[in-house]
């Protein structure tokens, strides 16, 4: 009987049997760790080359501006406006006058001026943040015997002036605010589309529908809109918003039509395609956040006489609001980081001026980040770099206030 | 008098209940009729893409120089010289997409597992949110590491002779990367929706935790795992702007992995980078294109929703 109990194979296998299992416990391990490594090495390499060395030349060397034997960098503000008014046409310098008056500008920036009007200093050549740590000299050497005329300077291609600067076909002059602008106006337009719509069907599919043919094929129909390509959207939108709506896209049935733009390719057309697009997005967090509301404070409301609609107004809304912001956020951050549609859509490729209106000609950060990409030149890769670690900041915020929303706001029952 | 005023209050709670329940609730109809609506939207949405995309790609399949006969045959893609062959394009995409599975694939299963069955609470609670952020990073800066990343190691790795700058190969890598959190997360959704008295009964019977995990709780699972993957290559068919940024320019017919090729995201994108003229050949092209990739990954998803919905074992 006792020898029956015990299987012989069972003794034999165990040593192998747990090898085998702690083989491939080091593979999953190592393949979750192939994950992270994949998640650092994008990080380090956007860092990577958001810094680093790059050799300027500049047009007019800084030396021959020096005024009175003080250099460029010394000089005072008065100095350096009748630089300015003397270097520059009067055009020019007018136009800088009734931007902002001289006298109320700062040293600094009239000194910036300088730089960008006159000394205008061009990228020779840029390195990367690895090699400028490990390589410096040897980058010293190359510079001194290629660009002879030319400085080397570190520069980080990420800073505050980066991002209110507006967009310049020059690399070292250009910025992000115009990109940064066009995002805020385009996000506007599909929180206002997306958000009613969205909350209205949840409510409709959670608390009015019945179980009926039709109502099946809202929900299955919202799945499927889910999974379709974000570019489908965007090719929907040129029919939809650019073409067959030309009239209110382009503001011309408001008689507000923007000089600067023909068509309908505005930051309108653009912010109802994303709306379009997350949609789907927002319904299905919304409804989870209406469904994880107790059927008993329904119940309870009705027991005082409330009509569906004050219930659902005063009790679910309230209830399902923490969950239904969260969706809101996340569906935000998708339609942030969205560039395809956009680009199907009509991104105009060079604007250096803020978008003013809803029917003005729009750029966004994604699409800024695409064109600085497919520039050859490795200072506008830099700038793509510092632009990409602007939207991931964004995003990061993004994600992090809903977080924080979800934990702070929600109600366990 | 007490009484008069008791007969009053009587008469106007009864006055009130009566028009209570008599008053006509106009607003009511509104509410929700425009309830109904939003929740229509979504269909007027679908039948949008549907009739659009339609009528222009048969706009696009009346021209002269286009037959849908010539566009299945032709190995060419080049609009100007009027050929549409629609394979290079079709390649191109199949190829990305394969090279992304091949990688998000085992990949994501593997990571799904370690999750679920091996990582303890504390590990997990530190993994999820950094495979959540890798999923949250927009698909661009995908593209830009594509170029920066992916294309310098490997034209170091095969020589750049072999690879060129723009090739599938590292759209298809980086593309891989872009899709392990979406496996993962969905397989692991699948996992852990397999019942502990499964696991504990197998561990009874003496398993180990390999054997519990691949024999046990992995063909419990199998139709969510399924249903992960499926969407995993709908997503990778329709993924935009890695292949457009790493992939390269022009349409090209070839299955070699290291040479560029534009895939038919890629080429909507590009196509429509400029400002496109109205009912012009290009025009038209990306709407016949649009509405392939939209018939492609409605099939996907709704046969992965099939497979959830008809393979999925359903434990009390």
């Amino acid at each position: 009987m006792k020898e029956k109990l015990v299987n012989p194979n069972y003794n034999v296998n165990i040593e192998g049997r747990n090898r085998s299992g702690s083989v491939w416990r080091w593979i999953f391990q190592l393949s979750t760790i192939i994950g992270i490594i994949a998640l650092t090495a994008l990080l380090l390499n956007i860092s990577n080359s958001a810094f680093g060395y790059a050799a300027l030349e500049a047009k007019i060397d800084p030396a021959t501006l020096t005024v009175d034997g003080v250099v460029l960098e010394d000089q005072n503000k008065e100095q350096l406006i009748e630089l300015l008014k003397s270097k520059i046409s009067s055009g020019a310098y007018k136009k800088l006058e009734k931007d902002q008056p001289f006298a109320e500008r700062s040293r600094a920036n009239v000194h910036q001026l300088v730089l960008e009007r006159i000394v205008k200093y061009e990228v020779d050549q840029s390195w990367s943040l690895w090699e400028s740590l490990t390589r410096a000299n040897e980058i010293k050497k190359e510079v001194a015997e290629n660009y002879p005329a030319a400085k080397l300077e570190f520069i980080s291609w990420f800073t505050s002036d980066f991002v209110s600067r507006p967009q310049s076909s020059e690399a070292l002059t250009a910025g992000v605010r115009t990109a940064i602008l066009g995002s805020l106006w385009t996000i506007l337009f599909t929180i206002l589309l997306a958000f009613p719509l969205g909350v209205g069907a949840a409510i409709y599919l959670e608390e009015y529908a019945t179980d009926n043919w039709l109502n099946r094929t809202i929900r299955t129909n919202i799945n499927n809109l889910a999974g379709v390509p974000s570019i489908v959207y965007g090719i929907l939108g040129l029919a939809i918003f650019v073409r067959t709506l030309e009239p209110l896209t382009s503001g011309a049935i408001f008689g507000l039509v923007d000089p600067t733009t023909a068509n309908g390719r505005t930051v309108l057309a653009a912010g109802l395609t994303l709306g379009l697009l997350v949609l789907p997005i927002i319904i299905i967090n919304a409804q989870e956040a209406i469904r994880a509301v107790p059927q008993s404070l329904r119940k309870a409301s009705y027991g005082l006489g409330a009509t569906k609609w004050q219930t659902v107004w005063s009790h679910v809304l309230p209830n399902a609001m923490p969950g239904i912001l969260t969706g809101t956020i996340l569906a935000i951050s998708r339609a942030i980081g969205e560039t395809a549609p956009l680009v199907v859509v009509g991104a105009s490729t060079a604007i250096s001026f803020d978008p003013a209106s809803p029917f003005s000609k729009f750029t966004t950060l994604p699409i800024q980040i695409y064109q600085w990409t497919s520039r050859p030149q490795d200072e506008f890769r830099s700038l793509a770099a510092a632009a990409i670690l602007v939207l991931l900041i964004i995003l990061l915020s993004l994600n992090a206030s809903a977080i924080v929303l979800c934990n702070r706001f929600s109600r366990k029952y | 008098m007490e009484e008069q005023k008791a007969m009053s209050l009587v008469i106007t709670l009864q006055k009130k209940s009566t028009s209570l329940r008599g008053r006509r609730r106009i607003g009511k109809t509104i509410i929700q009729g425009l309830l109904f609506f939003s929740g229509f939207v979504s269909i007027f949405t679908t039948i949008g893409i549907v009739y659009e995309l339609g009528k222009e790609a048969l706009l696009f399949f009346q021209m002269p120089e286009v037959s849908i006969l010539e566009s299945m045959t032709n190995t060419a893609w080049q609009p100007h010289t009027g050929n549409f062959g629609i394979w290079p394009l079709v390649t191109s995409t199949l190829m990305t997409t394969l090279i992304a599975m091949s990688i998000a694939i085992p990949l994501g299963l593997a990571v799904a597992i370690y999750l679920s069955e091996y990582a303890t609470p504390r590990a997990r609670n530190i993994l999820k949110p950094i495979l959540e952020v890798l999923a949250g990073v927009p698909t661009i800066v995908y593209g830009y590491f594509a170029l920066m990343f992916m294309t310098p190691l490997l034209r170091s790795i095969f020589g750049k002779d072999v690879v060129e700058i723009y090739n599938t190969a590292s759209a298809g890598l980086v593309m891989g990367i872009l899709i392990l959190p979406l496996i993962t997360s969905m397989t692991e959704d699948a996992l852990s929706a397999v019942p502990r008295s499964l696991r504990e009964a197998a561990y009874g019977m003496g398993g180990t935790r390999l054997e519990v995990a691949l024999q046990i709780v992995l063909p419990a699972a199998l139709s969510g795992i399924a249903a992960a993957i499926i969407i995993g290559i709908s997503r990778a068919i329709g993924e935009t702007m890695i292949v457009a940024v790493a992939a390269g320019a022009g349409p090209k017919f070839t299955l070699n992995p290291f040479q560029g090729a534009e895939t038919i995201t890629g080429h909507i994108v590009r196509i429509s980078g400029g400002d496109l003229s109205y009912d012009s050949i290009d025009y038209n092209s990306i709407f016949a294109l649009g509405l392939l990739l939209f018939l492609i990954t409605l099939t996907l998803n709704i046969v992965s929703q099939r497979i959830v919905r008809r393979f999925r074992e359903v434990y009390e």
